[in-house]
């Protein structure tokens, strides 16, 4: 207000420098990604207390052989999980009322249980019951057993409750393309099959791939409940390490540094790809 | 060519969207159905290649009953060219693959067949430079073309256009309606949902006035324009003919 009156008694007078609304531009300080930096600092400080002190090299040297496991399972976890979020996804989209039902019931029965019991279930009571089960018939047919690890337990356990929520973002990514696309397809003569696999898919695909990115760190980091059964994946052997060696700090510190630069590079790759994405949609109607 | 009887859709049960409609269409014949917007001219025209499911009636096309479900419908729409208001291309392809794609799949012809198809006609709906561009990098008016290029490539007895030219901008809907005029005038059967008076006059063998899901008149444009029998249609005309 000061300032209009300011301006009625004075028609030249313009408003002062720091009041113009003028520019987008801001200063450097206010768009420099601060947070990345303070990350690797804290990365970099953390590397070096690992590569200077005798206590974390110990550490290292004892946790980080589970690195394989751990990807190993990441993988085997995600691999399976895509396959059954992709057909659980399909399946609630399906005119076929059994089909339907079948994927919302798996659907929202494991997405209801939090990961932990729900590992502990399977790997202690349902795995244990059908391979006694099936080997009874297997072992007086074949003679052949059927065994699945601790660490397979856990691994497939893990991709039934990522397929659960795969299959909801299967569903979403394949929702969001507009009707008109598959009624286009349709209307050309393309069967259902046709149209799903060459229109909608490779389309859904775009709108599936962040969040499927999204699950893949997830999975990563949960990999960790593993250390429930015993499996000696990297939060495992921190524990077995930080258990034996009362070195609490350095255990943990190193478990989280690993998990840190995994996840770290993983997100970096991911934006790379989302970026990449965007830039191909742009202008896209 | 087309025969709809007793062609009834009912939506959610309580909203009737086409009732009891009954509508032949020879061969060659070129048929524009106009209404007031929710009036179902737009579902009378996906009954025709089963993009909507009528609750009741039956509809025929090139001797096939659609309504009969022994009928294999991806048959039959393949020879049913549907152009829509919103083009709906595929957006993940480029031209020549948006146009040689069900030709492929459905007619099983060769790249190389579908590909020199294709060229033929993105040359007769005049943008045969554009066969390698994206679907995003064309206009609106562009676009559509490539939709008509992609319906006629698969040599279809009839084509069906709902509204075409109403999510264009102005200066694009001559191009478009110029493709539809040059179709009608090869003896192309065609039904086309449209405001486009000016294409109703020019190609025309039969206006259909429709409103709450029901055929008012029908008869040649000019005859409809200067004396409706109907006061709604009469209606109707005042408030869109200048």
């Amino acid at each position: 207000m000061t300032q209009d009156q300011g301006a009625e008694t004075d028609q030249k007078s313009r408003p002062r420098n720091g009041s113009k609304r003028v520019t987008d531009e801001r200063p450097w300080w206010d768009t420099f990604p601060w947070w990345s930096a303070i990350i690797a600092a804290i990365l970099l400080w953390m590397a070096w207390q690992i590569a200077t002190s005798e206590d974390y090299e110990l550490a290292w040297d004892r946790i980080s052989p589970g690195l394989r496991l751990t990807v190993t399972a990441t993988l085997q976890a995600f691999a399976i999980a895509l396959v059954v979020g992709l057909a659980a996804g399909m399946g609630q989209l399906s005119r076929n009322v059994v089909a339907r039902n079948i994927s919302r019931t798996y659907v929202e029965f494991i997405r209801g249980i939090p990961i932990l019991p729900l590992i502990f279930t399977v790997a202690l009571i349902v795995v244990p019951e059908t391979t006694e089960m099936l080997n009874s018939r297997l072992n007086a047919w074949f003679g052949w057993e059927f065994k699945l690890s601790f660490q397979m337990r856990a691994t497939v356990t893990l991709a039934l409750i990522y397929g659960a929520y795969m299959a909801e973002i299967f569903r979403g990514g394949i929702q969001s393309i507009p009707p008109g696309q598959s009624e286009a397809g349709r209307s050309l003569g393309l069967t259902r099959r046709q149209t799903m696999n060459s229109v909608i898919l490779p389309q859904a695909m775009r709108a599936i791939i962040p969040p499927l990115g999204n699950d893949f760190i997830a999975i990563l980091k949960d990999t960790s409940l593993l250390s429930v059964l015993g499996v000696l994946e990297i939060t495992q052997r921190g524990r077995q390490f930080s258990a034996s060696t009362f070195k609490f700090r350095e255990g943990y510190f190193v478990v989280s540094f690993i998990y840190l630069i995994l996840t770290l590079s993983l997100s970096l790759l991911l934006g790379l790809l989302e970026k990449r994405m965007t830039r191909d949609r742009q202008g896209e109607r | 060519m087309i025969t709809l009887s007793g062609l009834t859709k009912t939506f959610d049960r309580t909203i009737h969207a086409v009732k009891d409609v009954d509508l032949h269409i020879d061969e060659g014949e070129v048929v524009v159905i106009v209404g007031p917007s929710g009036s179902g001219k737009s579902t009378i025209l996906r009954c025709i290649n089963l993009l909507e499911i009528p609750t009741a009636g039956t509809v025929l096309v090139d001797g096939f009953e659609l309504t009969d479900t022994s009928t294999d419908i991806d048959h039959v729409r393949a020879e049913v060219g549907m152009v829509f208001q919103q083009f709906n291309l595929f957006p993940h392809l480029t031209v020549m693959e948006n146009i040689t794609l069900a030709q492929r799949k459905v007619r099983g012809r060769s790249r190389a067949e579908a590909e020199e198809m294709a060229m033929r006609q993105l040359t007769r709906v005049g943008i045969p430079e554009k066969a390698d561009s994206y679907p995003r990098q064309l206009s609106g008016g562009q676009q559509q073309r490539v939709a008509i290029a992609r319906s006629l490539a698969m040599e279809p007895r009839v084509m069906l256009f709902d509204e075409p030219t109403s999510a264009l901008d102005p200066e694009m809907v001559k191009e478009v309606l110029d493709v539809m005029l040059e179709l009608a005038a090869e003896g192309m059967t065609m039904v086309v949902v449209s405001h486009e008076m000016g294409f109703a006059r020019a190609a025309a063998d039969r206006l259909v006035f429709i409103d709450e899901g029901e055929i008012i008149e029908a008869g040649p444009p000019e005859e409809i324009f200067t004396n409706p029998a109907h006061e709604r249609t009469r209606a109707f005309f005042d408030k869109i003919l200048y």
